[in-house]
């Protein structure tokens, strides 16, 4: 952790408005990544005013966790960390603040535990307005907010011109796994179930109509959200789930590809079931692309046994963040490691990994 | 999203296949079969795929991927000569995205952009110029790939270009015509088709009228196809329904878009922008007379052969590659040596592996890995009332394509 921005697990807050008006500078300089004062107000008045909760503490190299309440929730501790570098940095649904609380939040989730504590890097290029960094910072307290974690510590550091694009942040999160859960892609058996929580590609088909170049009008929005609430309800009905993750790079066909690569069972999915808004399939046939392996960053994908999918997806359906549930296919025996999808055409092809990006077809 | 599900419904489907088993029984009751059809676009191949059109034919009916992928076709030398425009200082090189994997003798887009060319993806040639008129101190070079479908919207613009007064925009022309194309496979005495499903997108350019030719002088029904599984099953009935009547004609089945003189604006660009090249190096194919387009002497300010030193090397394919054949529609991808192994998407000797509509990927991704792995990947076509149809086996038991004896109906 460097001593850029540096603190305890108790931040000082203070109201939006107060900081900006003593934050004087209008975008970022060298002078913010350079130890003195102009990195000091940086620190104090856009991200500590923003991340500090509760009174206000020691600005320190480390944050510290008490264990003892940590031990009472569970048996593990999950530690994950993600990179988020997304253009545009804003987007329909989301900016690249709620993709780096929720992202790890998710990643936390998706092993069954629950996110408590998440770390954040951010490296700024010279030039960057400090409205959009501030804009980005506040995406980022609400989201931890509404996803119940704290943002404990945190660096920065400042690139010159043309050395980064605008803003990476990088993201590490700490959370714990209750007693008895332990959701694991090599976990699935011939015959579990399949089921995702809602429509599939919507975060890519969003970025790839926020990006200029295009061109095209659409009102998808991003499905950018947090995912542990609805794990906790999944977990309350099945504690014994096989398998959980987050369709996130590669879309829900990687996800499943590495689910039956890692079990060595293969995966039949149903395409009649799998849930696409028409806006997605409508962009990904203007492209020449195929939703299934479209980004998502809400999407959550669940295997569970048979004789208790009905059951999860009754509760799934019952949160805000799950009511678009659907169960989309099954594991079988044979050909391990397969992915086919049951066409609405009736036949079935192989849904294979992804190479390198999905490239638009010309014609 | 409107009026598209109506040709993808499954009910249907099963209407056309019974239709085509009957005939494929009668045809071939008369001579040896499978009947073997050629698709001749990419985007029919990538429909077939998509949809499993091939696990509901029966095995009376083989569809053989034709050469109308115009990425597949894009030979070495030629991928060679766009790198050497990008590595220039000073040039912003443009191209669709399908074209950055396709590899030249040493490289390919990706890798020469991760080298450091300034090579930007655009989804239209109108992009390109966008990105000139922005970079007025660069010069911006436009790689301009495909049959006739994508030629006209490269020359509106050069043709806006030079209205709008742009000196800083070219085009690197490797457009390519499709019917030399399919009479260059016509004259090979290796091939072995009874019909043509013609393509959908170019016909909309040129019509129909270009393929009389191909009825007239070589015998082979010739039907113009849209896109969606039932426009393509449908098409592929009329091409039987040809051979089973004894004709030999060119038929439109994508009537709702396709004219029989096909779109005169179009055309009209084409012909001032462009003119046709003595010859053109095609992947697999080689040359072939009358192929291609390059830019006319009357726009040579917007030509990058012109304005830029190339190598231009005629560069040989790999030894293993056995795209050549594949696309000739002698061979299936699983016949090649490579397909599979050392070639795969992600490390493609052919360019048939590089597009989603190359034959080798499509088989790749959509449908075999290899004879062998993926027994179990396409069920049992669906089940038609009345006698059961003649089914193509599953993946396991597919069998290398036979260039065998087929009889002339026509």
């Amino acid at each position: 952790m460097g001593r850029d921005m540096a603190t305890t697990n108790s931040w000082p807050r203070q109201s939006l408005s107060s900081s900006r008006s003593q934050f004087r500078d209008s975008c970022i300089t060298l002078a913010h990544g350079s130890g003195g004062k102009a990195m000091a107000d940086l620190i104090t008045e856009v991200f500590v005013s923003r991340f500090g909760q509760g009174s206000p503490g020691p600005l320190n190299d480390q944050a510290l966790v008490d264990l003892g309440p940590l031990i009472k929730r569970g048996d593990r501790l999950a530690m994950t960390t993600d990179s988020y570098v997304v253009d545009p940095l804003f987007f329909p649904g989301g900016d690249i603040g709620t993709l780096a609380v929720n992202g790890t939040v998710n990643d936390l989730a998706v092993g069954g535990a629950t996110p408590l504590y998440l770390t954040c890097g951010f490296i700024l290029e010279e030039g960057l307005p400090i409205d959009t960094l501030i804009q980005v910072v506040d995406s980022m307290a609400q989201a931890a907010t509404a996803a119940g974690v704290q943002l404990v510590t945190g660096d920065t550091k400042v690139v010159p011109r043309g050395k980064a694009d605008q803003l990476f942040i990088n993201t590490a999160g700490v959370g714990v796994v209750p007693v008895g859960v332990a959701p694991a892609a090599d976990q699935i058996q011939p015959g579990d179930v399949v089921l995702v929580n809602g429509p599939v590609g919507d975060h890519g088909a969003a970025i790839m109509v926020a990006r200029a170049d295009l061109a095209l009008d659409s009102d998808i929005p991003s499905d950018c959200q947090p995912l542990h609430r609805l794990v906790d309800t999944i977990l309350a009905v099945c504690p014994q789930v096989r398998a959980m993750r987050d369709a996130t790079r590669g879309g829900l066909a990687t996800v499943i590809n590495e689910f039956a690569i890692a079990s060595q069972v293969s995966i039949s999915l149903d395409e009649t079931q799998i849930p696409i808004r028409p806006a997605v399939n409508g962009l990904c046939e203007l492209l020449g692309l195929d939703p299934l392996y479209l980004a998502n960053e809400g999407t959550l994908v669940v295997v569970v046994p048979p004789d208790q999918a009905e059951a999860v997806l009754v509760a799934m359906r019952s949160h805000p963040a799950g009511h678009h549930s659907q169960i989309i296919g099954t594991a079988q025996v044979e050909s391990p490691g397969l992915v086919t999808l049951h066409t609405g055409f009736g036949c079935d092809r192989v849904l294979d990994q992804l190479i390198g990006d999905q490239l638009p077809r010309i014609c | 999203m409107q009026y598209v599900h109506e040709f993808r419904d499954p009910t249907k489907a099963q209407g056309l296949i019974q239709a085509i088993t009957a005939l494929g029984e009668q045809i071939t009751a008369h001579r040896p079969g499978p009947i073997k059809i050629m698709e001749v676009c990419g985007g029919h191949t990538h429909a077939i795929f998509k949809y499993g059109l091939e696990a509901l034919l029966p095995g009376t009916v083989e569809l053989v991927h034709g050469p109308g992928c115009p990425v597949c076709i894009m030979p070495k030398g030629r991928l060679d000569d766009a790198i050497a425009i990008a590595q220039q200082p000073g040039v912003i090189f443009t191209t669709f995205g399908d074209a950055m994997r396709v590899p030249g003798s040493h490289l390919n887009l990706l890798q020469a952009k991760a080298q450091g060319a300034d090579i930007r993806m655009v989804y239209s040639p109108l992009d390109a110029l966008a990105i000139a008129k922005a970079n007025p101190d660069q010069s911006v070079v436009f790689f301009a790939i495909g049959f006739e479908t994508t030629a006209p919207s490269t020359a509106l613009t050069v043709l806006q270009a030079q209205a709008e007064g742009v000196t800083n925009f070219s085009l690197f022309s490797n457009h390519v015509l499709v019917v030399p194309a399919l009479q260059a496979l016509l004259d090979n005495p290796d091939l072995a088709l009874d019909g043509f499903v013609g393509p959908g997108h170019v016909s909309l350019v040129i019509g129909t009228h270009p393929y009389d030719p191909i009825a007239q002088q070589y015998h082979k029904p010739v039907v113009v196809s849209g896109f969606e599984p039932l426009d393509i099953l449908q098409s592929v009935w009329m091409v039987l329904k040809q051979l089973a009547e004894g004709r030999c004609q060119v038929e439109n089945q994508y009537t709702r878009l396709v004219q029989p003189d096909g779109n005169a604006v179009a055309l009209k660009a084409m012909a001032q922008v462009f003119q046709v090249r003595p010859t053109f190096d095609w992947r697999g194919l080689g040359s072939i007379p009358a192929s291609g387009l390059a830019i006319s002497p009357a726009f040579a300010a917007f030509d990058a052969e012109q304005q830029f030193t190339i190598p231009g090397k005629t560069i040989a394919d790999h030894r293993a590659c056995a795209c050549g054949d594949i696309l000739k529609g002698v061979k299936k991808p699983w016949d090649c040596k490579v397909f599979g192994t050392a070639c795969t998407p992600q490390t493609p000797i052919g360019a048939c592996m590089v597009s989603t509509e190359g034959a080798c990927a499509a088989y790749y991704n959509y449908g075999r890995r290899s004879r062998q792995s993926t027994p179990s990947a396409v069920k049992p076509p669906v089940q038609t009332s009345g006698p059961s149809p003649q089914t193509r086996p599953t993946t396991g038991e597919l069998s290398p394509a036979e260039p065998g004896k087929i009889e002339q109906y026509c």
